[in-house]
C-alpha cells in the first residue's frame, strides 16, 4: 500500500516561491518520475513528501491519511539520497540495519532482514565492510538496502544515479526497475535526466519553475506534449522548433518536428541545408544542419547515410508527426490543416 | 630511480629543520638531566659535584610530591572533561542558525586570546573574590554565605579558570567538525527514525571522535604544565592543595634555589608526561588512523 496525494501544496523560502500550487495523485505501486531542469523544484517537492521540509500551504496524504505535519520517520517512507548518505563509521550490516535498530527490533530479526536485503542486492560478501571500502555502485545498493528493510509504503529517490559513471548508471537503472518489478512498491524518483525518466517511469511528472507542466506515461509525453516546454524537454536530441511562414502555413505560431521525424535525402526535399556537424553514433547519425530560411535543425538519420561537414542535404518533415503550438506555447493537436 | 632521487633530496632538504628541532629539544633535556645529578644549590655554592640520585630522592620525599602528581592529573582530567563536554554542547548550539551568529562566535572564542595570568587575575579579583566578586554578589542576592573560592576549593577554582580558557579552543575545533557533518546523513538518520538523542549517539559523536581526540591530545600537552594561573591565584596553597608538578618545580628552583632538585623534578615530570601520553595514545590514538 502506498498512494500519495498532494493537495494544493505550496512552498516558499523567504520571498522565493519555489512551488506555487501543486496537485498530484500517485497511485499504489506506481513508478513516478519527477523530471525537470535544475531549480525547477523537483527535489523540494520530494523533500516535502519526505517531510524533510515543511509545506507552506496545502495537504499531503499518504494512503489517504493526512501526514502534512507528521515527522519524516512517521510517514512510513524511505529515501535514497544523491550522496547515498551512508553512515561512514558503520559497517554495511549496521548501515542497513540502522532503521530497524531505531525501531527497537531485536537483534536476530534485524540480522535476518539485513541478510535478506543483502541477498537481493548482491551485498552478502560486503556486509562487514565500511562504506569507504565500497565502489560507487555498491554504496548505492547499500543505500537502497537501508531503504528496503524498512518495508516502506513508498521509496523516494533523489537523483540517485547522478554520481555514477555512464556505464554504471545504465546498470543501476535496470536494477532499480527490476527492484520495482519485484517489490511492486510505489517509487517516486527525481532526476534531471530525461533518459532515466523515459526508461523507468510508469508516469512522468514534468516540472518547470515549481509548476507541473504535464503528467503522463513516457509515450504520451513523447507523442503528445502539451506545450512547448514538454516538447523541448522530452526526447533526445531535442525537438526542432520552426516559426514563421512554414508554421503559419500550418495554422500555428510554432511547429515542432522531432529529429527522427525528418526524412533526409541527398537529392530532393522540402528544405535544403548545409551540414555543420555530423555526430556518428554507429547505428544513427545526428546531423546538425543550417537550413536555408530558418537556421539550425537537428536530424536523426541512419548510420549509413554518409554526409560530412559542408555537404548539402534535403529534408522533408513527416507531416503526420508534426507538433503545432499556438502563440501561448500550448499544443494545438496533431491534425494538420494544410492551408 | 627518480623516486629514489626525490626521496634523497627530500631528506636532505628536511635535514636542517629536523636538526634544529632535535638540538632545540636535546640540549635543554641533556642539561636538565646533567643538573639533576649535580649538587647545585644557589644558597650553598660550596657543595658541588656529582650527587648521584640524591636530588631525585630529595624531590621524591618532598611531602608535596604525591599530592602534586595527583593535583596535576586532577587539573588535566577536570579541564578535559569540562572542555570536551562543554565544547560539544556549545558547538551544537553555535551550529544552529541564529541572529548575529558571527559576533556570537567571536565572543565565544575570545577567552582564548586573554593571557593566562590576566585571565586568572580577573577571575580572582572580579569573579571569585569573596568580598566583591560576581559570585559573592549572586550568593548575597540569594541570601547565601559567599564562598571563598581559593581558600575552600583551591584546586577546583583553578580547574574552572583553566577550563574557561581552553573551552574556546575545544569549541572551535568541535564546531568545525560539526559543520563538516554531511546534512544528508542527518536527514537520512531522521528518515530512519532516529530522534535527536540517537542521532547524537550514532551519528554526531562518531563523526566527532577524531576531533575530540585532537582536542584531548593537544590540551593535555599544555595542561600538564599549568603554572601561571596557580602563581597569581593560590600560589600553590593553601598548603599544597593546589600545587601541581610544574609549580612544585618552580618552588624548588626559584623559592628553594635548588637547581639540582628542580632539575630532578623536571625529569620526573618528563617521565610522567610520557606515561600519560602512552595511556592517551592507547585510549584514543586509534581514532586518528581512520
Amino acid at each position: 500500500m502506498g498512494s500519495i496525494t498532494l493537495r494544493h501544496v505550496s512552498k516558499t523560502f523567504g520571498e522565493a516561491k519555489v512551488i506555487p500550487d501543486i496537485n498530484l495523485e500517485i497511485n499504489d505501486g506506481e513508478f513516478v518520475v519527477f523530471v525537470g531542469p535544475s531549480g525547477c523544484g523537483k527535489s523540494t517537492l520530494l523533500r516535502l513528501i519526505a517531510g524533510l521540509e515543511d509545506v507552506s500551504g496545502g495537504q499531503i496524504l499518504i494512503n489517504g491519511k493526512e501526514v502534512t505535519a507528521a515527522a519524516p520517520a512517521a510517514r512510513g517512507l524511505a529515501m535514497v539520497f544523491q550522496s547515498y548518505a551512508l553512515y561512514p563509521h558503520m559497517t554495511v550490516r549496521n548501515n542497513i540495519g540502522f532503521p530497524l535498530k531505531m525501531a527497537k527490533m531485536d537483534k536476530a530479526a534485524i540480522d535476518k532482514k539485513v541478510e535478506a536485503a543483502a541477498n537481493v542486492l548482491n551485498l552478502t560478501d560486503y556486509l562487514e565492510r565500511r562504506p569507504s571500502q565500497l565502489s560507487g555502485g555498491q554504496r548505492q545498493r547499500v543505500a537502497i538496502g537501508r531503504a528496503i528493510v524498512r518495508e516502506p509504503s513508498a521509496f523516494l529517490f533523489d537523483e540517485p544515479l547522478s554520481n555514477l559513471d555512464a556505464a554504471l548508471r545504465g546498470t543501476m537503472r535496470l536494477e532499480i526497475s527490476d527492484l520495482h518489478n519485484q517489490l511492486k512498491t510505489t517509487m517516486v524518483y527525481v532526476t534531471h535526466d530525461q533518459i532515466e525518466a523515459m526508461t523507468m517511469a510508469d508516469k512522468i511528472v514534468v516540472l518547470n519553475r515549481g509548476n507541473i507542466e504535464q503528467v503522463g506515461s513516457p509515450l504520451e509525453l513523447y507523442k503528445s506534449p502539451r506545450n512547448l516546454f514538454v516538447a523541448g524537454f522530452i526526447g533526445s536530441p531535442r525537438m526542432n522548433f520552426i516559426e514563421g511562414a512554414y508554421a503559419q502555413s500550418r495554422n500555428a505560431k510554432t511547429v515542432g518536428v522531432r529529429p527522427e521525424h525528418l526524412i533526409l535525402s541527398k537529392e530532393s526535399g522540402l528544405w535544403t541545408g548545409t551540414v555543420t556537424v555530423a555526430e556518428h553514433l554507429g547505428a544513427d547519425t545526428f546531423l546538425h544542419a543550417n537550413v536555408d530560411g530558418f537556421g539550425p535543425i537537428t536530424a536523426r538519420v541512419d548510420g549509413e547515410f554518409g554526409v560530412k561537414h559542408g555537404d548539402r542535404v534535403y529534408m522533408t518533415p513527416d507531416e503526420s508527426k508534426l507538433h503545432r503550438f499556438d502563440d501561448k506555447g500550448l499544443a494545438l493537436g496533431n491534425a494538420v490543416v494544410a492551408a | 630511480m627518480a623516486t629514489q632521487n626525490t626521496k634523497t633530496l627530500a631528506r636532505l632538504m628536511m635535514a636542517p629543520s629536523v636538526l634544529l628541532l632535535l638540538v632545540w629539544m636535546i640540549v635543554p633535556l641533556a642539561m636538565t638531566l646533567w643538573f639533576s645529578f649535580q649538587n647545585y644549590n644557589l644558597l650553598d655554592p660550596s657543595s658541588d659535584g656529582f650527587a648521584g640520585f640524591f636530588n631525585y630522592e630529595f624531590f621524591y620525599t618532598d611531602p608535596a610530591f604525591f599530592q602534586s602528581i595527583w593535583n596535576t592529573l586532577v587539573i588535566v582530567g577536570g579541564v578535559l572533561l569540562i572542555t570536551v563536554v562543554g565544547g560539544i554542547a556549545i558547538g551544537l548550539l553555535l551550529d544552529q542558525p541564529i541572529f548575529g551568529q558571527g559576533i556570537v562566535r567571536i565572543l565565544v572564542i575570545s577567552p582564548f586570546f586573554v593571557m593566562p595570568p590576566v585571565a586568572a587575575l580577573i577571575w580572582k579579583n572580579l569573579i571569585m573574590h569573596p568580598g566583591y566578586g560576581v559570585f559573592a554578589d549572586i550568593a548575597n542576592l540569594l541570601g547565601l554565605q559567599p564562598v571563598d573560592w581559593f581558600a575552600q576549593y583551591p584546586l577546583f577554582s583553578i580547574v574552572i579558570i583553566v577550563a574557561w580558557q581552553w573551552l574556546p579552543f575545544a569549541t572551535l575545533i568541535l564546531l568545525t567538525a560539526l559543520q563538516s557533518l554531511d546534512s544528508e546523513q542527518k536527514e537520512a538518520a531522521e528518515m530512519d527514525g532516529a530522534n535527536f538523542f540517537n542521532r547524537f549517539i550514532y551519528l554526531v559523536l562518531p563523526h566527532l571522535a577524531r576531533s575530540i581526540t585532537v582536542v584531548i591530545l593537544i590540551q593535555t600537552i599544555f595542561l600538564l604544565g599549568v603554572y601561571a594561573e596557580i602563581l597569581v591565584t593560590t600560589n600553590g596553597g593553601p598548603g599544597y592543595a593546589s600545587t601541581n608538578i610544574a609549580f612544585l618545580i618552580y618552588r624548588t628552583a626559584l623559592l628553594g634555589y635548588d637547581v639540582g632538585g628542580a632539575s630532578a623534578g623536571g625529569i620526573i615530570a618528563v617521565i610522567l608526561a610520557n606515561i600519560v601520553a602512552i595511556f592517551l595514545m592507547r585510549a584514543v590514538g586509534k581514532n586518528l588512523d581512520r
